[in-house]
């Protein structure tokens, strides 16, 4: 049995997103910049990719962009809006994914100032409005963390930095189809989206920015979307995402909930176990578990080899010995946090799989746990 | 990022596991990655006749420290000390990603604490 517990990290193509891309490698295959019909083509299905991702997320579509991944979309947001202004304060979290983070660290190093928000041990984030200034430029919170599932209350923070007229930046690319998105609801000025999250194709995402919410671009070229972000667009990509939103359904999304439920209770049940984030304000299909005793990347390697694949903190930390910085953030010790798991399921998750999990992942522990120095 | 010889060595190690009475015991852990080795040695005759291991750790820890034990088993007591990480390495297929290299650094410590301990004890 081979199952796929890991699309927080890239999720499988949906069958009719192929479907809805495939004229657009050659049969249309025009420039949207070029005047002829070829050209005309293709601009006519990217604005109506631009509507289908606006009325989404209730905004307009003249302020939707597309970009080429969600890491890029983070980064036209952060940097757009610092180098606009030029210098001043950013708010953002200790929790944010590396696009928001590593920016920012970036920008420390141009002058910037930066804040980073503690969470508490949910992964809610703290006093707030305290940490706001008055050179504050920029808020970035995201809206649900990609490792502990954590969905922040994104509507009150927007509405406190609309009132200060601070422009505020969400990720929102692992909620995105998952949980409702209102931008106007939400106070939002700037909301990054990707598409390889939601069985969409990757190397697509897109950047939401709000009606006189200005940016300074970060990429120099042509004229294309809106003027601030060049480069010919990825027409069959683009169409992809959009269909890839349109697809997720309220049952799939309660189906995923009840396996997710499942999945969790059923973990819980192997003893020296602890879910991590919240369990109610949680994404649907994020489960995140500490073994204790047993190390993560043994764990891992041992459910592979039953065909299981889950990670560890986040793919993209994979390559360092440091454990999570989500996890530190969250307050677990350095030794429960090198135990973690994350399991993240997806519309195509069977019952049967997730039956199979639970046993082997029990399974799997028992025997590292057999071969532990630190269990006493 | 792991070879096929250290994946198989991770899978099924042959001295994982623990010595019940012991000649010498050693722990010792990498405060970097947080990991955690144990290392168990029966001497007879100045001869390491058996090597088990604990360890809590990634996958190339796993396959290091059952490397060490099979290395050091049949070793008299100075040529276990003069095991080396490369050694280990080396038994491992020679394929160890440079970030994990320590990982063997910490078997080659662990068997020395292990030997220090024989030695106080006899
Ligand atoms: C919360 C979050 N933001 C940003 C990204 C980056 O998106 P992309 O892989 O499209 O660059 C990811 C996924 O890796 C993510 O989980
Ligand atoms: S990562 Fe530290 S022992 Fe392997």
């Amino acid at each position: 049995m081979r199952v796929y517990l890991d699309n927080a990290a890239t999720t499988k193509v949906d069958d009719e997103v192929i479907k809805a891309m495939n004229p657009y490698f050659n049969k249309i295959y025009g420039n949207a910049s070029s005047l002829h019909s070829f050209g005309n083509e293709a601009k006519n299905a990217l604005e109506n990719s631009r509507r289908i991702i606006a009325e989404k997320i209730n905004a307009d579509t003249s302020e939707i962009i597309f970009v080429a991944s969600g890491t890029e979309a983070d980064n036209l947001a952060i940097l757009g809006t610092a180098f606009l202004k030029e210098k001043g304060h950013i708010l953002t979290t200790k929790i944010e994914h590396p696009a928001v983070l590593e920016t920012c660290k970036e920008l420390e190093k141009r002058g910037f100032q930066v804040t980073y928000l503690d969470v508490d041990k949910e992964g809610f984030i703290k006093n707030f409005e305290d940490n706001l200034r008055k050179d504050t430029i920029l808020v970035s919170v995201m809206h649900a963390n990609n490792e502990i599932g954590t969905i922040q209350n994104i509507e009150r923070i927007g509405k406190i930095c609309r009132e200060k007229n601070i422009v505020f930046h969400s990720d929102c690319v692992q909620s995105f189809t998952k949980e409702s998105i209102d931008v106007k609801k939400m106070n939002l000025d700037l909301a990054s989206f990707s598409s390889h999250k939601i069985h969409g194709p990757k190397g697509v995402a897109a950047l939401y920015i709000r009606k006189g919410i200005k940016l300074k671009r970060i990429i120099y070229g042509g004229h294309h979307e809106l003027n601030i972000r060049p480069g010919t667009e990825n027409i069959p990509g683009i169409v992809g995402f959009a269909k890839a939103s349109q697809l997720l359904n309220k049952n799939e999304i309660e189906r995923t909930t009840k396996l997710r439920n499942k999945l969790i209770d059923g973990l819980l049940k192997i003893p020296d176990t602890k879910l991590n984030g919240s369990r109610e304000r949680r994404l649907c299909n994020n489960v995140n578990v500490s073994f204790k005793y047993v190390e993560g990347e043994s764990l891992l390697l041992y459910l592979d080899e039953k065909g299981i694949a889950v990670s560890t903190g986040s793919a993209c930390s994979s390559q360092t010995l440091e454990p999570s910085h989500v996890l530190l953030a969250i307050g677990l010790p350095h030794e429960i946090a090198h135990g973690t798991i994350r399991f993240s399921l997806s519309k195509y998750t069977t019952e049967k799989e997730i039956d199979y999990t639970i046993k082997s992942v029990k399974e799997v522990v028992e025997k590292l746990r057999k071969i532990s120095p630190i269990r006493r | 990022m792991y070879s096929e010889s250290i994946i198989k060595r991770f899978r099924n190690p042959k001295f994982a596991g623990e010595i019940k009475n012991a000649d010498g015991v050693g722990e010792e852990g990498n405060i970097r990655c947080g990991d955690i080795m144990k290392v168990y040695i029966k001497v007879k005759n100045n001869k390491i006749t058996d090597a088990k291991f604990k360890t809590f750790g990634c996958a190339a820890a796993i396959a290091a420290s059952d490397a060490l034990c099979e290395l050091s088993i049949g070793k008299t007591i100075e040529e276990a000390l003069k095991i080396t990480k490369s050694d280990i390495i080396n038994l491992l297929g020679g394929d160890v990603p440079p970030i994990k290299h320590h990982c063997s650094i910490l078997g080659v410590e662990t068997l020395h604490k292990a030997i220090e301990n024989y030695k106080t004890k006899s």
